[in-house]
């Protein structure tokens, strides 16, 4: 069967294994900084990137994501610059899918259906809305129309029951939120991860790949848990490293390069980047 | 007994990370079991009775009634109930079913203070570790219950973030709930937040409409021609609306904080400002928000802290739209005045938020002849907004 292309570029991403996605939100330090950062980590070991649309009122946030994105907005990024952007990353050659994260709000006042064309447009491949549970979001799937997917989050509250059901309808893959709590860096990888990534693993139709984020804060913790998961989503400390330094583009690069080296050598095989 | 819709028509849901969905359904469930479970209910009726001094009286404002010239006005006094609003009916309910589920903290979010001092209380006569998430703007204007959560053994977190105020307050909460899930109930003090919280604030709150409609009827031997309440999430509000929503004749209208004017855009009118007040979704629920043109939440001013919010309660917008309520909005200024005329002519200071009801009936009375009834929904008293007040009138 034929996919529509950024589900067959996503399926691709995940053929390394684990798969390595930083999130980053456009707008922060400055707008031009968000795109080297971008496209920096595209360059040096990103499989797939959630970049981030600045929203206010980020509740799922934690302090470090909640500073970048009021920058960003301080900035003056507005949703269509972020759409603007992406479509910029692609004519800067930038290759690998691009997942669209943000808050609902933003989204229904652009209108679903003229978001999600756009957004498509401008060549995302996936979208992330971390403020709307399956109960919500079948606005947003017709908006969608198929032609990019709506990615699931699983939490360690979900129940066996739920998670049947919403992995039902997912595509692309499984965002499994590691910790109860808002986005940023944690001391360790959170016990009881194991049992939680073998539990959703059962409830999932076989392919979907398990992307685990939320609190993975260097290169040994992303290891550990790309021994687990097929990808390994990190926001804060990408956000962190690049934010505070003197040349972001750089920051991005090597924070990419490391993580990208750590994650391979835990497998076992260190792929050609 | 009906279960509750997640729905108000077009307005309401659960817009919240999926942490959060397994609390909320397992909310809704215990909600719907208590709604009927009879030791459940007398425990809270004599809580409401005995500690928190229900029923509340329905006083008659004559020397206003007579200073306007027109409707007699009738005041439901909130601002008599314990902790001096209507926020402990709710409270009361919401820790009792927070016992039920062996939830030994709680957390709520304040922007007048008083919910936070409601949540305190509850909190203190239960045995529950409560924390107090709380704007340091609103901080700052609402002192005097700061120092009280604190007396009552919370925790009052300064919330830094964004506008600091109610909105963020609200924002700072659900990082906490989110994180604490297993141990915490969020104690939502509006009938705002994802559902179960509109109806089941509703509910709780619909004491006042009871017990106000049921007083009225042996008063005047018959009901109000209008019901006034303000309006910023709207608990107070739906609680009074919701006892007439059958009672087609009876009119119901919300009123919003009009700031320093619509037209200045420093206001926190989602309904009266068509340009910035557009159906959006805020802190787990579909419905009126104030917002920027690119969907971003606005900054909301007000006078008073507890209706400085961006989003109204969903089942509002719904009441809106079906017609059956109308909103308006009273301004900084003509709330001041209205404050000033309770204070002067009943001897009843109300809170910042109540006198914007009162400034709609001093608009209204005139208007209507002395054979008709306005009840007012004074949802609590002024103490705490002494500070502000001298500030403004000196």
């Amino acid at each position: 069967m034929e996919l529509p292309m950024p589900l067959a570029d996503i399926e691709r991403a995940f053929k390394r294994k684990p798969a390595f996605m930083p999130y980053f939100p456009i707008g922060y330090p400055t707008a031009m900084d968000s795109l080297d950062a971008i496209e920096a980590l595209a360059g040096n070991g990103a499989d797939l990137i959630e970049v981030g649309i600045p929203f206010s009122d980020p509740l799922a946030d934690g302090p470090v994501i909640q500073h970048a994105t009021q920058i960003a907005l301080q900035n003056g990024v507005t949703v269509p610059g972020v759409l603007q952007s992406i479509a910029e990353l692609r004519g800067r050659g930038v290759g690998i899918p691009l997942i669209l994260m943000g808050y609902y709000n933003p989204i229904l006042h652009f209108g679903p259906k003229a978001f999600c064309e756009a957004a498509v447009a401008a060549g995302a491949d996936g979208l992330i809305v971390p403020d709307l549970p399956a109960e919500e979001s079948a606005e947003l799937e017709d908006a969608l129309g198929g032609k990019m997917p709506l990615i699931r989050m699983i939490a360690p509250t979900t129940s066996a029951d739920r998670t049947r059901r919403i992995c039902a309808t997912a595509e692309g893959f499984l965002y499994l939120v590691s910790v109860t709590g808002v986005t940023g860096a944690r001391e360790s990888v959170p016990t009881g991860l194991r049992e939680f990534v073998d539990r959703v693993r059962l409830a999932v139709p076989k392919g979907l790949p398990l992307c685990v984020g939320f609190g993975i804060a260097t290169p040994s913790q992303g290891a550990e848990v790309g021994k687990l998961a097929d990808g390994v989503i990190v926001g804060t400390a990408c956000v962190r490293a690049v934010g505070e330094s003197a040349d972001p583009k750089r920051a991005a690069a090597d924070f990419a390069a490391t993580f990208r080296k750590a994650l391979d050598l835990s497998h076992g095989t260190l792929n050609p980047v | 007994m009906t279960l509750l819709f997640t729905k108000f028509g077009a307005y309401g849901g659960q817009y919240v990370p999926e942490t959060l969905m397994p609390a909320l359904e397992a909310l809704t469930a215990e909600f719907e079991r208590v709604r009927g479970d009879r030791q459940f209910q007398s425990e809270l009726n004599s809580l409401l009775t005995d500690y928190a001094g229900r029923p509340t009286p329905v006083t008659l404002a004559a020397r206003l009634s007579a200073h306007l010239g027109g409707a007699r006005i009738y005041l439901k006094r909130e601002d008599l109930a314990h902790t001096g609003a209507h926020k402990i009916n709710n409270a009361l309910g919401q820790a009792l079913l927070a016992r039920r589920m062996g939830k030994r903290r709680i957390i709520a979010e304040t922007g007048a203070g008083q919910h936070g001092v409601a949540s305190a209380t509850v909190a203190a006569l239960l045995g529950l570790e409560c924390v107090v998430y709380m704007g340091e703007v609103d901080m700052a204007r609402q002192q005097p219950n700061v120092f009280r959560m604190r007396l009552l053994g919370a925790e009052v977190h300064p919330v830094a973030s964004g506008s600091r105020t109610l909105k963020d307050a609200v924002n700072e909460a659900i990082r906490d709930w989110v994180t604490n899930v297993e141990t915490t109930h969020y104690l939502l003090g509006s009938a705002l937040g994802p559902h179960p919280y509109p109806a089941m604030v509703r509910e709780f709150q619909k004491v006042i409409g009871n017990e106000a409609r049921a007083q009225m009827l042996a008063k005047i031997g018959r009901l109000p021609d209008q019901c006034i309440a303000c309006v910023g999430g709207g608990s107070n509000a739906i609680g009074l609306f919701s006892a007439f929503l059958e009672d087609p004749a009876v009119k119901l209208i919300g009123v919003e904080a009009g700031g320093e004017g619509i037209a200045t855009g420093r206001h926190a009118a989602r309904f009266a400002d068509p340009s910035r007040g557009q159906v959006g979704v805020l802190h787990g629920t579909r419905t009126f928000v104030l917002q920027t043109p690119d969907g971003q939440i606005a900054d909301t001013h007000s006078i008073s802290a507890g209706l400085d919010y961006a989003a109204v309660g969903p089942e509002h917008s719904f009441l809106r739209e079906l017609g059956r309520a109308e909103y308006t909005v009273a301004t900084d200024a003509e709330a001041l005045e209205a404050f000033s005329l309770l204070c002067k002519l009943e001897g009843i200071i109300p809170a910042l938020e109540s006198a914007h009801a009162v400034a709609e009936a001093v608009r209204r009375a005139p208007k209507m002849g002395q054979d008709k009834n306005i009840l007012i929904c004074l949802s609590g008293r002024g103490d705490k907004d002494l500070d502000t007040v001298m500030k403004y009138l000196t």
